[in-house]
């Protein structure tokens, strides 16, 4: 692992490969994140979030198919494929099937700006993290048109409280993350996880190396919260008052790319905290006087790897957090963002500003 | 990368941007044409980025979908009876619309043959090197700053006359 080659020389080499003139690496490139996505949110998203929901609830969970319930999600998914495409008569056709499609493209667009280790990043943009935040209003559109299109008042409610949750809820969010791009000097996520690299492993990352960084990293890991509608903060689809929110009447694939989406986006906003102030891809273990535990655990492979495993943390975290707190009431939402999470944001960019010039 | 590549990539955006603004204009529906407009301002923000201007990319899908798309959608869908209405232009100027959509085409095309005439398009003052945020940043921060300061003032007033128009009214409760 001594040997790290430079950026992007293996995906460089990828999107360069064509048959003829038609770019088969282009495509085999957009493909990664989608088939990550899939993969993740099949095995890991689905079956993790019934296996810790039901320990946390002191069940077993899914137990029958296969050891432990693993193949459990295997055979969700044949049900779901074989299951009728239903469309209800009254929907709008067009935006109801449209909707989830551009619910899902939504949630993976921002895919493209993760650093994924140190040889890999779909595109190294220099304003990668304000892309990352802001790319999720195309996810808010689609959420809508799946709302109208189903013709149905808990799902059109679901859609505008979703809606009106996501759009508030991304100022602190941008202005917690404007602090770690301040702290980094630059916007571009690849540099902004250089910038955390060292010897010392998990003490460069902005969450340990100055006093304030923990303030935005409290505050954006509560907006990505209630931007992806997670509970305490999922209002939208609160099954007790709205059956399903927007997606209720969804059933079949439709409803699995909902689904898909969402944990998505839950890797999402983890993989971009984790960038943010936890150092991306960077090794936590530091070099203990002659151990290089930090040299032994970087590289390309242990990069993903990292980075993987800080996002999946962050999704335990969210899952976690399901099974302990109450949801909140919309009001208390609305406090929550405007009242209390945005001044706080904007004192820890007061403060994250003070601390660059004087330290 | 391949040659012929970013050329097809580019028209398929171009394509998209242009039949989706045209079916914005053309759709009888109004819900169709708000949710249409999702694909123009992604499209105009994709040939951005064929500009080079990766930020005015982004901020044009922050802005323009995540907030006037957002408050467009949010208007038409509280509006009651959207879906009986019936859009329909009373007065149609044809003579006068014909007129103008061919000065301004004769425009634009006087504009394309006069640049490839002089054998090239206006230069820029100082070419891009590196990235495109900091340089934004120091010149908003030094030679825009009174527009810079002036569009703050600006949005602020807008945003208190927002908050003051869309206040509850307690005296103006109790006599009802």
């Amino acid at each position: 692992m001594s040997s790290s080659p430079s950026l992007n020389t293996w995906s460089d080499a990828l999107s360069g490969f064509s048959i003829g003139w038609f770019p088969l690496g282009l495509v085999i490139v957009a493909v990664i994140p989608l088939v990550f996505i899939a993969l993740y949110a099949l095995t890991y998203g689905v079956y993790g979030e019934r296996k810790i929901s039901a320990f946390m609830q002191d069940r077993l969970g899914p137990m029958e198919v296969g050891f432990w319930g693993i193949l459990q999600t295997l055979a969700d998914i044949l049900k779901l494929l074989q299951k009728e495409d239903i469309v209800p008569t009254a929907a709008d056709k067009f935006l109801f099937v449209i909707g989830p499609g551009i619910l899902f493209v939504g949630s993976f667009l921002a895919f493209a700006v993760l650093p994924f280790g140190p040889a890999f990043i779909g595109a190294d943009l220099n304003v990668g993290l304000f892309y990352a935040v802001g790319i999720v209003a195309i996810e808010v559109v689609g959420i809508l048109a799946a709302g109208w299109g189903s013709n149905n008042k808990w799902a059109l409610y679901g859609a505008v409280r979703s809606v009106a949750q996501i759009v508030s809820y991304e100022i602190p969010a941008s202005i917690a993350l404007l602090c770690a791009a301040m702290l980094a000097g630059t916007l571009s996520m690849q540099q902004i996880t250089v910038m955390q690299t060292g010897p010392g492993g998990f003490m460069h990352w902005f969450l340990f190396n100055n006093p304030i960084a923990w303030l935005p990293f409290l505050i954006y890991f509560i907006s990505s919260l209630a931007e992806t509608n997670r509970a305490p903060f999922d209002i939208p689809e609160a099954e007790s008052e709205l059956v399903a929110g927007y997606f209720t009447e969804y059933s079949g694939m439709k409803f699995a790319v909902i689904f898909l989406a969402e944990y998505g986006s839950m890797f999402m906003v983890s993989a971009v905290l984790a960038v943010a102030f936890l150092g991306g891809w960077a090794s936590p273990l530091p070099n203990i006087g002659g151990l290089h535990l930090n040299d032994m655990t970087s590289g390309p492979a242990w990069g993903a790897f990292w980075i993987i495993m800080k996002g999946f943390f962050f999704i335990f975290v969210q899952m976690w957090l399901r099974w302990t707190l109450p949801r909140l009431r919309v009001d208390q939402l609305m406090y929550l963002c405007w009242k209390v999470l945005t001044p706080f944001a904007l004192i820890a960019f007061v403060l994250t500003a003070v601390w660059e010039i004087y330290r | 990368m391949n040659q012929l590549t970013i050329p097809i990539i580019f028209y398929i955006f171009a394509a998209i941007t242009v039949l989706s603004a045209a079916f914005v204009v053309f759709s009888k529906n109004v819900i169709y044409s708000a949710f249409s407009l999702l694909f123009t301002f992604f499209g105009v923000a994709a040939l951005y980025v064929f500009l080079s201007a990766d930020f005015i990319a982004v901020t044009q899908v922050v802005v323009y979908v995540g907030g006037i798309l957002v408050l467009l959608l949010f208007g038409v869908m509280f509006t009651n009876t959207i879906m009986q209405t019936e859009l329909k232009a009373d007065v149609l100027h044809i003579v006068p619309g014909v007129l103008l959509t061919l000065v301004l085409i004769g425009g634009l095309l006087l504009a394309f043959y006069n640049a490839s005439a002089a054998g090239q398009w206006m230069p820029g003052m100082m070419q891009l090197q590196g990235s495109v945020v900091e340089r934004i940043g120091f010149e908003t921060m030094s030679r825009y700053m009174l527009p810079f300061e002036m569009v703050s003032i600006v949005l602020l007033v807008a945003l208190l006359g927002a908050a003051f128009l869309a206040r509850y009214d307690k005296a103006h409760k109790k006599e009802h």
